[in-house]
């Protein structure tokens, strides 16, 4: 069943609808739980289409085994996917940023306020972001340190690589997710893949942790797959950013999602128009390269990989 | 005058990125005023170019008081307003909310830190800005309220209001916001134009600069009184929500009176001319944000009304 859980009409004939789609257990007992799964929040992140797609494909099939209810939101901010636009057209604040939202604010807000009110009967939540265009991530859960004892248990059931639990921000306390968490609905941010690109292995990872914690959730009965052990960092200095320190062309030299040791070239910075290498970029530790940039233009500063350094045996 | 590179990044293909400073005088790190830090704010860079040079001409004839500096940044952004960007033209992001910036962080984060580190000492800050939601306010003086906010400091620009706002999350990567966090005493002004140049508000701002420079006692130049503003909280302030879509055509402009509910616009069928909705004001006051667009989402702010007492 799909259902519209908040809408506003735009200027000229046309309507903006946010659509959820509700599967259903055969057999209903009024003790169902619901599990929600979101996405497409940034309108250029595009690997979580691939999960809701997939997810609900399989579950077209197993609608015998489900015990709960799913509920699949895959365009939190449609305007943003149509337009190939990471933020809400018109609108200056990052989506993710104007949660709980306000209905008395923009547009914009009024739709956050209807996302929030149409999730806050979920057993859980799983919010489903790619990196940005950048970027290249590994499958990972991103955890607040505040609500890590909690999160934690539910992200190592999702057969994803790497638990990031990062310090607590105040401008990060208008996201979705802590929204949610902060009125007692689990929510775990799962970041992996690059923007405006679907990377299928890393979609079809995720689907199958997410039916494994189903399971685990009494809300689905099929067979699911022994899931990965996933890393986890807790700690400020676990990982080791890499910026450029020059303007150029990044050109990768390893592969992503490898062990890397320290001194081991990760790419270098070249000027085209004189044939120079600007910069050689070295891992400063031995460690998992999780993340590595993807597009190539580069400015001072621009982030060039994560490193999760291997601790001490 | 000194004219100085405060930070500078080298880009690939383009000129440099330079932020340039004017400083004015010497000594106690007294007023600094920053413009643009977004590509569209035109009106901002116009102020503070025409701000220095009234500095220039007042130090000329000596009248920037001994021992004080002043510090003028038109904009910390010319990529973006070369570009016609509003926002960083590479990743899209706002360096007003990256402060107090990351020295070895992303590029904006890195430009919010060479911009924050010559400026987080003076003792007065005031920043030409302009909102996030598109349209028109009455000129005045925004301040948030941190425990740092002093509405009596904020009274000597002379403008009709002075604005108190409680921080939102995303309010506190803000430099209005990290200014008050390392103890300066910070102001945002909107005046009723971004990227136009509206050469009579322009003045005003103009002047009510100068004037607080007289105040607080950095220029020796007395400058017309101004008014005595109306202290007004954010949240005292009656939003006016639009209940369709359609094509916006207000009645009222900012600052005109209105009474309890007199019409303020209509929304009309985009295809039909027909009117489908009048919105009147639901309180009598002051029309203080007036969308300025001339279409419009339902459920959306259109208008804010300071109430009549």
């Amino acid at each position: 069943m799909v259902e519209v859980v908040t809408a506003s009409k735009m200027p000229v004939g046309e309507t903006l609808e946010i659509r959820k789609r509700r599967i259903s257990p055969e057999k209903i007992t009024g003790k169902e739980k619901i599990i929600s799964i979101v996405t497409g929040t940034h309108g250029d992140e595009l690997e979580g289409q691939y999960v809701c797609y997939e997810l609900g494909r399989r579950l077209n099939q197993e609608r015998h085994l489900l015990k709960g209810y799913v509920d699949i939101y895959p365009a939190l901010n449609p305007l943003g996917i149509d337009s190939i636009t990471r933020g809400f057209p018109n609108f200056d604040l990052d989506m993710n940023r104007i949660f709980p939202g306000n209905k008395d604010g923009s547009m914009a807000e009024f739709i956050a306020d209807g996302i929030v009110t149409a999730l806050k009967d979920s057993a859980l939540c799983i919010d489903i972001h790619a990196s940005n265009i950048y970027l290249k991530e590994i499958p990972q859960v991103r955890i607040n340190e505040i609500v890590q004892d909690e999160l934690i248990p539910y992200a190592k059931k999702l057969n994803i690589d790497y638990i990031w639990v990062h310090g607590a921000a105040t401008v990060l306390e208008s996201t979705l997710a802590h929204s949610l968490n902060s009125i007692g609905v689990p929510t775990l941010v799962v970041e992996m893949g690059v923007g405006m690109r679907i990377t299928k292995e890393y979609g079809n990872q995720l689907v199958e942790g997410i039916l494994n914690l189903m399971k685990e959730m009494g809300i689905y009965e099929g067979k699911t797959i022994k899931v990965r052990e996933p890393l986890i960092s807790k700690e400020e200095g676990d990982v080791a950013f890499l910026n450029a320190s020059a303007a150029g062309v990044f050109l990768p030299g390893t592969d992503h999602w490898k062990q890397v040791k320290k001194g081991e070239k990760i790419g270098e910075i070249v000027n085209p128009l004189t044939g120079e290498v600007l910069e050689e970029t070295k891992a400063p530790c031995d460690g998992m390269l999780f993340t590595l940039r993807e597009y190539p233009i580069v400015n001072e500063g621009s982030l060039l990989a994560r490193i999760l350094r291997r601790k001490p045996q | 005058m000194k004219k100085e590179t405060l930070f500078e990044l080298k880009s690939l293909y383009r000129d440099h990125f330079r932020v340039t400073g004017y400083r004015f005088g010497r000594g106690q790190k007294s007023v600094c005023i920053v413009g643009s830090l977004r590509g569209n704010e035109i009106q901002q860079l116009y102020i503070c170019s025409q701000l220095v040079r009234e500095l220039k001409r007042l130090e000329q004839e000596k009248k920037i008081i001994s021992g004080k500096q002043i510090l003028v940044i038109p904009t910390a952004n010319p990529y973006s307003i070369n570009t016609s960007k509003r926002f960083w033209p590479s990743d899209n992001t706002d360096i007003n909310r990256m402060f107090p910036g990351y020295h070895l962080g992303e590029t904006t984060q890195r430009i919010a830190a060479g911009i924050f580190e010559p400026i987080k000492d003076f003792e007065y800050g005031i920043q030409f800005t302009s909102f996030y939601r598109s349209g028109k306010f009455q000129p005045h003086v925004r301040m948030m309220t941190t425990g740092f906010e002093n509405v009596n400091t904020a009274k000597k620009f002379g403008l009709p209001y002075v604005l108190k706002r409680k921080p939102k999350p995303y309010d506190t990567t803000t430099l209005n916001y990290n200014w008050q966090i390392w103890e300066s005493e910070a102001f945002s002004i909107y005046t009723d134009s971004i990227d136009q140049i509206e050469e009579e508000s322009a003045q005003k701002a103009v002047q009510a600069v100068l004037r607080f420079l007289y105040e607080v006692g950095a220029v020796n130049e007395a400058v017309e009184k101004g008014e005595e503003p109306v202290i007004i909280e954010d949240q005292d302030l009656v939003s006016v929500t639009c209940p369709d879509g359609g094509l916006f055509l207000p009645d009222v402009g900012v600052g005109e009176e209105v009474k309890k509910d007199q019409p303020l616009a209509k929304v009309l069928d985009p295809y039909e001319g027909e009117k489908i909705a009048t919105i009147c004001s639901p309180v009598g006051g002051r029309i203080f944000f007036a969308r300025s667009k001339p279409v419009t989402y339902s459920n959306t702010v259109v208008f804010k009304i300071i109430p009549r007492a």
